[in-house]
């Protein structure tokens, strides 16, 4: 960050707490970069002269007699085609030992687009994963979340997930990523040799947490470039989101807001829209899905972060170890797609959404019989039959290392309902069963 | 002279300004950031300093910035147009707008000013008329739009003169009025008012008497909504809210319909803009984008936007009621105005109150559910605003400030429940805890008695306890086991199983099943109710479960086919074989 020549040095704090400082300074706009004892740090607050200023990587030993220079612009980051195979930190510096990018300066956290200008998200996006593809498909431009336990294997899923998608470029923005998962990321984008259309931005574990605060907006800033200007079709990976709405409280928490439900602050549902709400069908062919990770607190959907996220996102994909078969598996409940009717049916095989629909009301059957059996009751020979279903029902069908087309998952799921169930009891249009049942 | 001022702090989109003459609450100002005129609102004065709310980003903004105050609240633009129209949430219209990204600053103009519409003339020189009084009248698609007396206009005016039937635009003077004073006035066919003000201009507002069908069964049947009522969707996310209302949007029947997406997913606004202009409207046969305006403020548009994106759509529905027409106003979603709210509260460092939402939110969610409602015009002629809100309550736990204050207000409950959507029970409005308080209006019963059938609401009550008979039902067979309980406990159960699967389950996705006009609903509750009315007797509770399986897969058929069709009555018969069979 080089320092203009007429720039004013200031050198006297008057507060300083763990994320922000604050002094009196003149001509300072809002949300412009400034440097504080050589750290990088962001106007958030001007009350008279006096100017609150958020470090992203914490105060610590920073003396009330630092250094200040503010730098006159918002954070940026350069664009161009160098951004792609390349890896950086919240700011946009490389960490792959490469060199510098060269391109144009844009200022991250951009304008929204216009609603009117959009185009309804319309073209599929396979994953090969039936508890995706047949239950909750994915479609271009959508915004969904993994709403995951710690524990599970949300980083693993979603780096198959992105891999498989027929995309131009995928962008990864880490936040609080463990060094290994990291470092696992990179490896399964080398071993799938697809490198050269992989961008990360990285704030790991051993970063400052309120640096990951710039990382969505590095990620959708680079995305927005090759969406809008290159016409290209770009993943964006987003974990975990989680961590970014920790961060979010410790600065309000350092500006004295008052906090809402779960000490989270009140503007949680517009910091978190103004991220996912990126994810956009352009006129043109160029698009911005984003698939995030939210981690859960046992499953619990009710704290802030996932209940707000779920108001923003295009539905959520819920993953839980399956008791029955010791696999991982989409909750088929929980999971929703939200744009799923945008493909299924269209993009898709006519029966799709009467299956979909069977197959988890038969699954719910099945769930019910389960409680039966805990609470001691005799089964019924249907609650039998449910049982047996529902376990190849999740070993065929919502496993997460299922990999089969859609039109496999479909028929696999006729062939469940035949060895299982009677026409009636799916409860599927006449039309259709006479078309597909496998007698 | 205007009042101007100087920016002082910024905190976000709240900025504080030291102002050299007076200023109103709610008045309207331009900040201007490097020539970029940026508006905001007076939300809070104190002394000299007045705390404005932008509606942009403040992004770059400085201290020292020059403001300059209007003298006026934030306005509607009112006039043919309106309709088929997007707008945001300050009434800018996004479809005039060139950047594929929203610009700082730009605002575009709400009506067409070079556009010519057919006007005829209602009043004569020499009447005498009031605000809201109609002088003539254009054609805006199928609806004659009234050009009324501007509802600003206080006294008595004397028509001077019209001007005779032509084509025009809107800035042409049709009228010339006189008032009280003996001054000439011009009229033209637009008017502008402010939107967080009601628009009164009418003669009284009495208790609606009529419902407004929705084609929706679990609404219409089971909790109907009155023309000029009120209601509203709380419920967890994935639950169907959106897909619920726009059932509601495409098959209501109203003459007009504003949506306002407020804080929600652009995608789902993108919906509407693709699949309107394609559907038709049931009742009219016209294009449904020709009766609908949008008002959109999207999740990531300014915040303060957001609050004022509600007004806005609210105002249009009053003045287009002020014409004699059934207008629907559809919120989605009121939680997210109310979060707006409490982000400039919470900037201002206001006390908070339940969740740290303004103390005041009950008043300012009842004041605004208040506007709805059927009025008696000066020429008693009536028009009505419907409202329906939704709720997105925080974790889906009903017991947040904003469920609780809306329930104080609205008159229709709607209440989504997880559960049900879990199943795949759609649409998962709760049968038992959703209400409608209209079925207790004995205008409402006595309008039902004579346009469904006679004694409809006590069918409906009927149909009502016996969800919740099958309920208490289930639950014992739960506690006690299968063979736990007498056979009637299952009988109870699966009949309360029909009612579920053939009159409050509706596939929204399916063509025809998606709208059940009130003819078809009578028809089936009828049916359904016929059956329930039935001894049954079963050898064990297997038998009797697929009895009602098979019985229930039928007429769900006969949901999915037209109505009185070959098909339908294919079904129908096969109905009864099922209870002839049962009845050896």
């Amino acid at each position: 960050m080089a320092n203009k020549v007429y720039q004013r040095v200031y050198t006297q704090l008057e507060g300083i707490t763990k994320a922000t400082v604050s002094l009196r300074a003149k001509g300072v706009s809002n949300d412009e970069l400034a440097v504080v004892g050589g750290k990088l740090s962001q106007v958030v607050r001007t009350k008279g002269d006096l100017v609150t200023l958020q470090v992203f990587s914490g105060t610590e030993g920073i003396p009330s007699n630092a250094e200040v220079t503010f730098l006159g612009e918002p954070p940026t980051l350069k664009v161009s085609e160098q951004l792609s195979g390349r890896f950086f930190d919240a700011y946009g510096h490389p960490i792959d030992g490469g060199p510098e990018i060269e391109g144009e300066l844009r200022q991250i956290g951009g304008p929204s687009v216009n609603p009117y200008k959009r185009r309804q998200p319309s073209q599929l996006i396979p994953t090969g994963i039936a508890g995706i593809d047949l239950n909750n498909t994915l479609v271009s431009g959508q915004k969904i979340p993994f709403f995951a336990d710690p524990d599970q294997p949300y980083n693993q899923v979603m780096a198959d997930v992105a891999l498989r998608a027929d995309v131009d470029k995928i962008i990864l923005g880490g936040m609080g990523l463990s060094n290994d998962d990291y470092l696992f990321f990179r490896h399964s984008f080398e071993a799938a040799g697809a490198l050269d259309k992989i961008i990360c931005f990285v704030n790991t574990t051993e970063n400052p947490p309120v640096e990951r605060l710039l990382i969505p907006d590095m990620a959708l800033t680079a995305a927005e470039y090759f969406a809008v200007d290159k016409n290209e079709k770009v993943l964006v990976l987003l974990t975990d989101m989680t961590l970014y709405a920790d961060a979010l409280s410790i600065v309000s928490n350092r500006m004295d807001q008052i906090p809402s439900k779960d000490s989270m602050p009140g503007s949680l549902y517009s910091d978190l829209a103004k991220i996912y709400e990126k994810a956009v069908q352009l006129p043109t062919e160029g698009s911005i899905t984003i698939i995030a990770v939210t981690t859960l607190n046992d499953g619990d959907i009710t704290h802030a972060i996932p209940d707000n996220t779920g108001y923003i996102t295009e539905g959520q994909l819920f993953l839980r170890a399956d008791t029955d078969t010791g696999k991982v598996i989409i909750d088929p409940f929980r999971s929703l797609s939200r744009l799923k009717q945008l493909v299924q049916g269209k993009k898709t095989r006519e029966d799709h959404s009467q299956v979909m629909n069977a197959s988890v009301r038969l699954y719910a059957d099945a769930q019910n019989a389960k409680t039966k059996l805990e609470n001691g009751f005799d089964l019924s020979d249907y609650d039998h039959r449910c049982l047996a279903y529902a376990k190849d029902y999740a070993r065929e069908l919502l496993s997460i290392d299922v990999n089969i087309s859609i039109e496999e998952m479909l028929d696999t799921a006729w062939t469940l309902f035949a060895r299982h169930f009677t026409p009636a009891e799916t409860g599927i249009k006449q039309a259709l069963v006479d078309k597909y049942w496998k007698n | 002279m205007k009042t101007t001022g100087i920016v002082t702090g910024i905190v976000s989109n709240l900025v504080t300004v030291q102002v050299d003459g007076p200023v109103a609450e709610n008045e309207i100002c331009f900040i201007d950031l490097q020539g970029v005129k940026m508006m905001a609102e007076v939300i809070k004065v104190n002394g000299k300093l007045a705390s404005v709310q932008v509606f942009e980003s403040t992004r770059g903004l400085m201290n020292g910035d020059k403001v300059e105050f209007e003298g006026r609240m934030l306005e509607a633009t009112l006039g043919p147009g309106l309709l088929s129209s997007v707008y945001d949430g300050l009434q800018n219209d996004l479809t005039t707008m060139e950047d594929v990204f929203l610009r700082r600053g730009e605002y575009t103009e709400a009506l067409n000013h070079e556009k010519l519409w057919d006007f005829t003339p209602i009043a004569a020189p020499g009447d005498k008329v009031i605000a809201a009084d109609w002088l003539g009248e254009v054609k805006e698609g199928w609806l004659p739009h009234k050009i009324m007396v501007p509802f600003s206009f206080q006294g008595e005016y004397t028509v001077k003169s019209v001007k005779e039937a032509g084509q025009y635009n809107i800035d042409t003077v049709i009228a010339v009025l006189i008032n009280e004073e003996g001054e000439e006035v011009p009229v033209t066919m637009t008017q502008k008012w402010p939107v967080k003000v009601a628009i009164k201009g009418y003669k009284e507002k009495p208790r609606p008497s009529r419902i407004m069908e929705t084609g929706v069964r679990v609404i219409d049947t089971l909790n109907p909504i009155a023309e000029g009522g009120t209601g509203f969707i709380p419920g967890p996310f994935g639950c169907g809210k959106t897909v619920l209302q726009h059932a509601i949007a495409k098959q209501g029947d109203a003459d007009v319909i504003v949506m306002a997406a407020c804080g929600e997913r652009a995608n789902e606004v993108v919906e509407i803009f693709t699949e309107f202009p394609e559907l038709i409207d049931p009742h009219t046969g016209r294009h449904l984008m020709e009766r609908t305006t949008i008002i959109c403020n999207t999740s990531n548009m300014p915040v303060a936007a957001r609050e004022a994106s509600v007004y806005t759509a609210m105002t249009i529905c009053e003045y287009y009621r002020a014409m004699g027409l059934k207008c629907l106003l559809l919120a989605d979603s009121t939680s997210r105005w109310a979060q707006a709210l409490r982000e400039m509260s919470n900037r201002m460092e206001e006390l908070p109150g339940a969740d740290a939402f303004p103390v005041d939110l009950s008043a300012i969610i009842s004041n605004f559910y208040a506007r709805a409602g059927m009025v008696v015009l000066n020429n008693g002629k009536t028009g009505a605003v419907t409202f329906i809100g939704t709720v997105s309550p925080a974790g889906g736990n009903l017991k947040e400030p904003v469920t609780e204050s809306t329930k104080k207000a609205a008159r229709c409950f709607y209440a989504l429940e997880q559960n049900r959507a879990d199943q795949k029970r759609y649409p998962a409005v709760n049968p038992i805890d959703s209400y409608s308080k209209y079925l207790e209006y004995p205008e409402i019963v006595a309008y039902l008695d004579e346009t469904i059938e006679k004694g409809w609401v006590d069918k409906v009550l009927k149909a009502k306890n016996i969800i919740r008979r099958g309920k208490e039902s289930m639950e014992q067979i739960n506690i006690l086991g299968d063979d736990g309980v007498p056979m009637s406990y299952h009988v109870t159960f699966w009949k309360s199983e029909l009612v579920d699967f053939i009159i409050l389950q509706q596939d929204g996705f399916d063509p025809v099943d998606s709208l059940c006009p009130l003819e078809r609903q009578r028809y089936m509750l009828d049916l359904v109710l016929g059956i329930c009315e039935r001894d049954f007797n079963f050898e064990d509770y297997e038998k009797c479960r697929d009895f009602f399986k098979g019985l229930i897969n039928q007429l769900r058929q006969m949901n999915y086919s037209e109505f009185k069709s070959e098909n339908f009555f294919k079904y129908l018969s096969n109905v009864n074989q099922f209870l002839e069979e049962n009845g050896k």
